[in-house]
């Protein structure tokens, strides 16, 4: 028998580098529905998929791809929601090559099956045609729950719980709902338009928003349990930048990354004037670390009109955390990097604005507890480089400002909310908790995967008690 | 939208009252709080301190001065109108406690945000003097509010139209020679507080300060309010806006004010021709 011609992966169109690096347009354009079906017959349609124990929330992975390989949309759309709730932004942003296609079997010799991008094509389409039929809610049961923090783990608590029967009412500290979604990642990555129209579909399965409401300011815990509310999930996220603690550190042009990418994202600094919030743009900017929120800083500062976009990172390329595709995409647009390097100063002029970074170069050592090789400075390998915005993207912790002014609820030695790994019922009676505020910052899915352990928790301590 | 019920214009219109329908955090604001407050769509988000609030009728006030483009936005926005977002209440209420004589500074709008914690200081039982300036008479505001909420009530001007002939320091100075004073809040445009506490670490007086560096979000998760107090570095939105004056680093926040100042020029020029066409 003639071996079988051999499918190769297809590739996702997407803007040109030089062209991109000077917009805020997607970067990908989405695949056609042609190239969906090539590609989703390349899946082998194993038996037993080891794709979908890589996924966090268990996406009937050859389920729906085989769906679109009978050009079968908006059943492959169907079959994606009964697990994921946010296909749209999950295809976009999920690191694949650590989870789903990172296990599959085609990867094992070629390129894996381009699951990210089937799951992202289904949701557009569906997005676009909007053929599938709304879910069928439950019979009213009477309960309120009160969904605390709008992001991933929030929006997956609301739809869920929606949908079996309760009523749900999401508070939302900032102006718009959506979280990391919509402050922190940015608009060429994912489209804040998916996002909306997202939370749009839970308002119209009944879902109620509160935006402006600081849960521990503007009303707390307690007064939500006194107003009726029969349960409360928090998924207030890890809101809480960390800086170098270096000396210069407050001079005029050194943000947090949340900072940077709030302005240019929610409010849409890119855009000013015609948006009134203005942002730094840098001519020579850096930015310290290299997970994704730093490939999206340095991302944004480009496309804000920098000369030059450094990277900055004390570990080597190895240990980058950020997803394969933005390094590529980062690279490809002109982004610079310096590994293995340490910032240890910031220098300024007289008016209090950076013009400058000492940094010292590093070597690797021995593994550290979290198994990474520790960086270890070279002495005498002091360097300075010039720059007028530093962006510090060097992780996150856990925002106080809810858990304190919050009685009985149990935090661990890092401040973040103690939940049942299984249950994400936290040590306050009626309250769950899950996403970044419980895992620290991770992932879209898990935070999503958090949400729908608890909305089935919550169901059943509303149902038929603990 | 938060509707906006009473509207006031005072300091020859630079400065302007706005009651705004708000119930929620009307029902939860302490003194010294503030709250974060957007026009529009495309608007940018603006900290203000609630100079009162009403929980019964459900209304905050806030008073500001015009000093750019959204301020400017702020002010064409007529009663009936509104602001499509207020978030609050923020920030960490005044610490109050009966200390004995406390003295209060204000200067321009500061005065606004003295108010209610010049108010608060005296319910709970203290003795309270009160100093507000301004430049010249007719940009005096709150001159009938502050005499309720002290006991004594000193004015001046810088340039002698009204009251005394001088700055506030001045008179705070005068008033510290005469011994006794346990305690003092200075709120006012940033060189005026520095120069506060100046003179009263001289005297060894305790004294509060609330500070105003640029926000964004006002949850403690953007760091743009930064600021250094005692060496270390505090964001104002969450750990302040008050402050102990004598470690705060003005020079510092007098710096980090400029942040932006070329993009709000040119921001506030464009509207201002706008409206003029
Ligand atoms: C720039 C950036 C890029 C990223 N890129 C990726 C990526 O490519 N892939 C990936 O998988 N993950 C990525 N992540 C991580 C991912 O976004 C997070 O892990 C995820 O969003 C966490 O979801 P969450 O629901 O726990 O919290 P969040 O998304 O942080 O949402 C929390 C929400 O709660 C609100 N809130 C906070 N406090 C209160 C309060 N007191 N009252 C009311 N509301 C409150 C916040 O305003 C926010 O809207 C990225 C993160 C950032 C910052
Ligand atoms: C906690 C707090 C309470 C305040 N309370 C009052 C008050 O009661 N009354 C009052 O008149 N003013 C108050 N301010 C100051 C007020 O927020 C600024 O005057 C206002 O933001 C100016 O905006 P603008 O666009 O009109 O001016 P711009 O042209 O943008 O700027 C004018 C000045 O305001 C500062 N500024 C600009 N944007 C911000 C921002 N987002 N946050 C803070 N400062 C900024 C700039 O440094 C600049 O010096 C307060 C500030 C803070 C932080
Ligand atoms: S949700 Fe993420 S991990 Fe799961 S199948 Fe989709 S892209 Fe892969
Ligand atoms: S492991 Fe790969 S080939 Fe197998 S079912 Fe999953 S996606 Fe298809
Ligand atoms: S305003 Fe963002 S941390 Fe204070």
């Amino acid at each position: 028998m003639a071996k079988k011609e051999l499918i190769p992966r297809q590739p996702m169109p997407e803007q040109a580098p030089e062209v991109r690096s000077k917009n805020f347009e997607e970067v990908p354009t989405g695949q056609s529905p042609e190239t969906a079906i090539r590609e989703a017959e390349r899946c082998l349609q194993c038996k037993k998929p080891v794709c979908v124990d890589g996924c966090p929330v268990g996406v009937d992975i050859p389920g729906f791809i085989s769906l679109v390989k009978e050009g079968k949309f908006t059943a492959a759309i169907s079959k994606v929601w009964e697990k994921n709730g946010l296909p749209a932004v999950c295809g976009r942003v999920c690191p694949q090559e650590l989870q789903c296609e990172g296990k599959c079997i085609v990867g094992k010799k070629n390129e894996p099956v381009a699951i990210g991008n089937l799951e992202r094509f289904v949701a557009d389409y569906e997005r676009m045609n909007k053929k599938a039929s709304l879910p069928e809610k439950a019979a009213p049961t009477g309960k309120k729950i009160a969904v605390v923090g709008s992001g991933p783990s929030g929006l997956t608590v609301a739809g869920d719980l929606i949908l079996k029967g309760h009523e749900v009412t999401l508070f939302e500290a900032f102006h718009k709902p959506g979280g990391v979604l919509v402050y922190g990642i940015p608009e060429f990555r994912l489209p804040k338009e998916i996002v909306f129209s997202e939370v749009a579909g839970l308002e119209k399965l009944g879902v109620k928003l509160e935006c402006n409401a600081v849960v521990g300011r503007t009303i707390s815990l307690d007064e939500l349990f006194e107003e009726g509310y029969d349960a409360i999930y928090i998924g207030v996220g890890a809101g809480l930048p960390r800086f170098l603690n270096i000396p210069g550190e407050n001079l005029i042009g050194i943000l947090s990354a949340n900072e940077y990418l709030t302005r240019s994202n929610l409010m849409k600094a890119y855009r000013y004037p015609e948006y009134d919030t203005p942002v730094i743009k840098g001519k020579n900017v850096i930015t310290l670390g290299a997970g994704n929120v730093a490939m999206d800083s340095a991302r944004t500062a480009l496309r804000l009109g920098a000369e030059t976009s450094r990277i900055v990172y004390r570990r080597s390329r190895d240990e980058v955390p950020a997803r394969a595709a933005e390094v590529h995409h980062a690279e490809e647009e002109g982004v610079e990097f310096f590994f293995l390097t340490n910032p240890t100063k910031f220098l300024g002029n007289e008016k209090g604005r950076l013009t400058g970074m000492e940094g010292l170069k590093m070597e690797l050592g021995e593994p550290d507890d979290s198994g990474r090789r520790r960086p270890i400075p070279i002495e005498g390998s002091e360097f300075e480089l010039e720059c007028d915005l530093a962006i510090i993207a060097v992780g996150a912790g856990a925002n106080p400002l809810l858990t304190q002014s919050t009685e009985g609820l149990k935090l661990n030695k890092w401040e973040y909310i103690e939940a049942d790994e299984k249950t994400g019922k936290t040590s306050k009676k009626g309250v769950w908790a899950g996403g970044d505020i419980v895992t620290g910052s991770a992932t879209v899915i898990l935070a999503m995967g958090a949400g729908r352990q608890a909305a089935d928790s919550i169901h059943d301590y509303l149902t038929i008690g603990w | 939208m938060f509707k906006i019920i009473a509207r006031e214009e005072m300091a020859e219109g630079t400065v302007i009252l706005n009651e705004i329908d708000a119930p929620l955090i009307a029902r939860k604001a302490k003194p010294g709080q503030f709250v974060i407050l957007k026009a529009n769509e495309t608007g940018e988000r603006i900290p203000l301190t609630m100079a009162d609030t009403n929980p019964e009728k459900g209304t905050l006030t806030v008073i500001y001065m015009v000093v750019g483009k959204s301020t400017a936005l702020f002010r064409d926005l007529k009663v009936g109108e509104g602001y499509q977002d207020i978030i609050g209440p923020l920030g960490a209420a005044t610490h109050l406690e009966k200390v004995g004589k406390v003295v209060c500074v204000g200067g321009g709008t500061g005065v606004a945000v003295l108010h209610p914690i010049t108010r608060g200081l005296k319910e709970v039982g203290n003795d309270i003097t009160c100093i507000i300036g301004s430049r010249t008479k007719d940009l005096l505001i709150m001159e009938d509010l502050m005499k309720a909420a002290s006991h004594d009530l000193r004015v001046c001007t810088d340039d002698g139209s009204y009251g005394h002939h001088g700055f506030v320091t001045d008179v705070m100075k005068e008033v510290l020679e005469e011994g006794g004073v346990n305690l003092v809040v200075g709120i006012g445009p940033v060189p005026m507080m520095k120069a506060v506490c100046k003179i009263t670490k001289e005297f060894n007086v305790k004294t509060v300060v609330s500070l105003n560096p640029i926000m964004v979000d006002g949850t403690g998760m953007c760091g743009g309010c930064r600021v250094t107090v005692g060496g270390k570095t505090r964001f104002a939105c969450v750990d302040g806006p008050e402050f102990d004056g004598h470690e705060v680093d003005f020079d510092e926040l007098m710096l980090r004010l400029q942040a932006y100042t070329e993009e709000e020029k040119k921001s506030y020029n464009e509207h201002c021709n706008l409206v003029k066409q």
